[in-house]
Order: structure tokens, then C-alpha cells, then sequence
């Protein structure tokens, strides 16, 4: 039976630290929920450290420990934490190999979720991390993903951050791209928006729209696949980029790349730009299939 | 208990080194052979060759995480005089390939990290290293980054994993310009000793700070010493003539021998930088 990514991460966790002696470092790891089940039951004999509630500090804890080569895995609970959790990160063990010659690698799990979780914690931001040097950000949704996230940063040096999304925690199914010859638009997905994206697809398949899904897992270094340029070249109303963060930042990069390489108009769906409250009325949340499929009707609307 | 008056002039010797290396520092940035900011360690040596005679003794060698001020700590705990001379030169020879300037300097040989350049990040980074190797480790801060909130979140995390950590602040009483008595009202001893470490506030007479030297490594521990420094940040500027400097005083105290000490470290590092220059 197929194993959902909660259960593949916390295998993977488990396997860190039994198997390769590594760490894992985070803020109240062992409490009720071990992070929302991706933790094994372990403790800090075994490598799971419970830090302090000094966010700043932590990030310089983890980065200092990386320097022993016993290649921290540091748990940020929500994304948002992060605005806090980087700085050190970001300047020093991402740019440590390339100042001294000395690798700090920490793989970095920064875990979304949204919904009456007000203005910081919610959502991806993975933007924060995006224009910094040394750093590889990676958005896995699917088991198979995972485990290659974390085969990628045990054989290499770099600082990886992991942008995960609670949402994704039940998926057990790979998501594959899907770009007929013949497209109308491509939708070009981050995170939990890909679930989204999937949705669109099925509903606007019987209205009669050919819609492309284009699954974006790396999101720095951006991977390009010359499939998705030549899908979009042939595309008849270009693409859209979704993402579950603020939409001037890694959505408006990438858009712009595409833009670039096929030609073809992109547009850009991601987090208002207004902060988050806690009621419904006032929440920010990731774009839907009902907000994708407005702007889709636009987009060929205004072609037309 | 080591013999006084060798402990000295071992401390005087690192001391020395470090004082004349420092003042070709200054005669090039004058003379304008270096072109990069410096911030140097004249005046406040004591600590960083005293520490380092210490460790000697003990025959421990420790991580060590400076930031900047801190050609003193590389030089005394057995630096490449040549690649920190290089560095300053901006040349890829460099200890850092001409990358890390003064602020950012490091040696792989001495277990020394180089410094990001965000004030006392040092701090929380000697704290993960110390914690992951559980080996001797030091960190040495200024006092106005010993104020960062950063340093202060990991030294309580370092007390509470009981970590064979030393903190050194090096207090010189200023953040550029600004005193200590307009930025805070507390001492940083009190603060070690808020997070049950030991905790001790002294001047950076090296008989003194020996004195401690029985708690380093087994716990952690920090030493504010209060000092002086020459120059100003980046070197821009000189307190007053009058500031007490140590290593005059130190120079006195021992007499002849430590003058010979001085005059055949000073022709030495002229020597070296001279070579260095023309290459």
C-alpha cells in the first residue's frame, strides 16, 4: 500500500538520524503533535534537539552545528518563521563554502499551512530565501519527491530549504506534468497550488479547454524544461505561474523567465498583497480552482 | 600553577607580534598600500595572547569564532602572519582568498571560522559548533555585539547544554563612538551569571585573567575584560594619547628583555610586510 509524504518524510527523518548520526534541530519538536506527525518519536540522545524560543539564535545554532558535517535537518514549524529563522542562515552558512571553503549544509523545513493563522504564519515564503546566494529551495508534494529532495542535499554541500505545505501530508499520488500538443494555456505550479492546478484541469476539460500543468519542484536553481518552453510556444493564451506565497517574489521571477524564453504573455497568481487576519473575511490565501478559472476565463476573454 | 614571570613574557612575545603587526596595519592604510577597511586589535592584545598562552598550557586547541577585531585572536593563536599580510593586500593568497578583508578572516590550521559580518552572529554559531563537537570552543565578542539579542538567546542555550564554552568580551567600553553607559545599564558578567554560568567582569592585566583559567572548558563561562583600544573603527580615528595602553605598561614592567622582544618583533613584521609588498 502506498505510503502518504507524512509517512515517507517521518521514514526519512528516522533514517537521518538512526542510520546517517545526523541532527535535527527545531522548537518544540517533541510536543503533542511532533510537528504534525513527520516526526519520529525520538529524542535528544538519539540527535532531536529541542532548541530555546530564540528564533534568531537557533538559526545560528544550526548553521554553527553544520560545521561538524553531522548535516542538520532544522525543523521551521511555519514559513513565516523564517523572517526570523534566516538571517544567520542566509549569511553565513549559505555563503560559508564560498568565502572559506567550508560547507555548512543544512536542509531546511519550512512548513506551510494556511487558514485563521493570521498576518505571519501562514503560507509559503519562500521569497525571503530566493534572492540570496548559496542557497537551492526545493518544494516537494509527493512521496517520490521527497526522497529525492533528500538524497539531493545528503550528496551535496548546499543549504536546502525544503518548502513543504501541511496540505500535502496526505498526498500519496505522484503528480505528473501534463502538456498535450495542443494547449490552450499552461498552468505553471508551486506547492499547494499544484493540487489546485489539477482541479482547474478536470473542470475546465469539460468545457472543452485543453489546460497544461507544468509541476514546478525546483524552484532555485528555477528548472526550465525545454518541454514546458515548447508547450507554451505552441500554447494559444501563454500561462499562468500559481504560488502559495506573496505574488512579487518568486511567482514574478519566474514569470518573467518564461516570459523570456517562449514569448508567450505569463501571468501571476499567488497571495494578495494585504496582510493575513484570522477570520475568513480577512484571511490571504493561495489562489483556488474558482479564482484560477476566473482569471482563465479573462485570459481568453481579452484574446479574443 | 605556571611560573609568573615566563607566563608573562609568553603573553608579552603573542602580545608583541600582534601590537607590531598592527602598526604596519596603520603605517599602510596611511601610506595607502591597503585599500580596504581594517579594524584592528592595538590595545586590546592582552586578551587574545593571554587566552591563547593559556590554551598553550593546557594544550588545548579550540574553536575559535572571532569577528572583527580580531587579527589579534588569528595571529596569537598561530596564524600565517604572511596570508593575513596577503589578505589585507586583497591578494588571492589571502587566509580567505581576498574575500574576507580584515572582518572576515579565518584558518583552517588554528581551528579559526571566519565572521559573516552581522555583529556577534559569532555567538550563536560557536554555540551550534560547540554543542555538535562538544569540543573547547571560544568566542570572542565586542561589548556592543554582546548586546546583539541573538547572543544573548544562545548563551542561555549554551548554559542549559552545560557546553566546554568560553565567551570573551572584549569590552572596550565603545560601539564606534558610542559609550557603554548610553547604550545599557547591566554588565555582560551579570548576564552569564542571570543564565547560571560562570560570569566574571575584570581588567586585561593577563595575571588576572589567568586567574579564571580554572573554569575554562569545564563549564560555560564568560569573561568580560575591560580594556583599551588604539584606534578607532575601521582605524578612522585615535582616542586620546592619554588612554591606558597594557602593553606600554606591560613593556615596563618586564624591562629590558621584553624591550628586546618589541624591537626584534617590529623589524621582523617590517620585514615580512616588506617582502610582501614587493612581491
Amino acid at each position: 500500500m502506498a505510503k502518504t509524504l507524512r509517512e515517507v518524510i517521518k521514514e526519512t527523518v528516522h533514517y537521518h538520524l538512526k542510520k546517517k548520526k545526523g541532527f535535527v534541530f527545531g522548537q518544540c519538536l517533541t510536543a503533542v503533535g511532533w510537528v504534525g506527525g513527520t516526526l519520529p518519536h525520538l529524542t535528544e540522545k538519539d540527535g532531536m534537539i529541542d532548541l530555546s524560543m530564540a528564533d534568531v539564535a537557533n538559526g545560528g545554532i544550526v548553521a554553527g552545528a553544520a560545521l561538524s558535517n553531522r548535516r542538520p535537518i532544522y525543523v521551521i514549524r511555519y514559513q513565516g518563521f523564517s523572517w526570523f529563522n534566516a538571517p544567520i542562515i542566509l549569511n553565513y552558512a549559505c555563503k560559508s563554502k564560498e568565502i572559506w571553503g567550508i560547507p555548512s549544509p543544512i536542509m531546511i523545513r519550512g512548513i506551510a499551512m494556511e487558514g485563521s493563522i493570521g498576518p505571519v504564519a501562514g503560507s509559503s515564503h519562500n521569497s525571503i530565501y530566493y534572492k540570496m546566494p548559496g542557497i537551492k529551495i526545493i518544494s516537494p508534494m509527493t512521496p517520490s519527491e521527497y526522497k529525492y529532495a533528500y538524497k539531493y542535499f545528503m550528496k551535496n554541500d548546499d543549504v536546502v530549504y525544503v518548502s513543504e505545505h501541511r496540505g500535502s501530508y496526505d498526498n500519496k499520488d505522484e503528480l505528473k506534468d501534463f502538456l498535450p500538443a495542443d494547449c490552450d494555456l499552461i498552468l505553471f505550479a508551486i506547492s499547494i497550488t499544484r493540487f489546485e492546478a489539477f482541479k482547474v484541469k478536470k473542470k475546465l476539460e469539460k468545457k472543452g479547454y485543453k489546460i497544461g500543468i507544468a509541476n514546478i519542484l525546483w524552484i532555485k536553481p528555477f528548472k526550465i524544461k525545454d518541454k514546458w518552453i515548447s508547450s507554451l510556444k505552441k500554447s494559444k493564451y501563454g500561462g499562468v505561474v500559481l504560488d502559495d506565497d506573496y505574488s512579487k517574489g518568486v511567482a514574478s521571477d519566474i514569470a518573467y523567465r518564461l516570459m523570456k524564453m517562449s514569448g508567450k504573455k505569463i501571468e501571476i497568481m499567488g497571495l494578495k498583497d494585504k496582510s493575513a487576519g484570522f477570520s475568513k473575511e480577512t484571511d490571504n490565501l493561495p489562489p483556488n480552482s474558482k479564482e484560477i478559472i476566473k482569471m482563465i476565463s479573462k485570459i481568453t476573454k481579452r484574446k479574443k | 600553577m605556571t611560573n609568573n614571570s615566563n607566563f608573562r613574557y609568553q603573553v608579552f612575545k603573542k602580545a608583541s607580534l600582534a601590537r607590531n603587526f598592527e602598526e604596519e596595519v596603520i603605517a599602510n592604510v596611511k601610506n595607502k598600500n591597503i585599500k580596504i577597511p581594517v579594524y584592528v586589535s592595538a590595545g586590546q592584545e592582552f586578551i587574545a595572547s593571554t587566552i591563547a598562552t593559556i590554551c598553550e598550557i593546557k594544550k588545548i586547541k579550540p574553536l575559535l569564532f572571532g569577528q572583527h577585531r580580531c587579527h589579534s585572536t588569528y595571529l596569537t593563536f598561530g596564524g600565517d602572519k604572511t596570508k593575513l599580510i596577503d589578505e589585507l593586500l586583497e591578494k588571492k593568497t589571502g587566509c580567505t582568498k581576498g574575500m574576507g578583508g580584515s572582518a572576515s578572516i579565518h584558518s583552517k590550521k588554528i581551528n579559526m571560522y571566519g565572521h559573516d559580518g552581522l555583529m556577534g552572529s559569532n555567538g550563536p554559531i560557536g554555540v551550534g559548533a560547540c554543542y555538535a563537537t562538544k569540543k573547547p570552543t571560544i568566542i570572542f565578542l565586542g561589548d556592543a555585539a554582546a548586546e546583539e539579542d541573538y547572543v544573548l538567546g544562545a548563551l542561555g542555550w549554551a548554559s542549559t547544554k552545560n557546553l566546554p564554552l568560553l565567551v570573551i568580551v572584549e569590552d572596550n567600553n565603545y560601539s564606534i563612538l558610542t559609550e557603554k553607559k548610553i547604550r545599557r545599564n547591566w554588565e555582560m558578567s551579570d548576564v552569564a551569571r542571570a543564565f547560571k554560568m560562570k560570569g566574571f567582569n575584570l581588567d586585561d592585566n593577563p595575571m588576572n585573567i589567568y586567574k579564571y583559567s580554572k573554569y575554562f572548558f569545564k563549564q560555560p563561562c564568560l569573561l568580560n575584560i575591560n580594556t583599551n583600544r588604539i584606534y578607532w573603527h575601521a582605524g578612522a580615528g585615535k582616542d586620546s594619547e592619554k588612554t591606558f595602553d597594557r602593553y606600554k605598561s606591560e613593556k615596563k614592567l618586564l624591562g629590558i628583555e621584553a624591550n628586546l622582544i618589541d624591537r626584534k618583533t617590529k623589524q621582523l613584521i617590517k620585514k615580512l610586510w616588506q617582502k610582501r609588498l614587493e612581491k
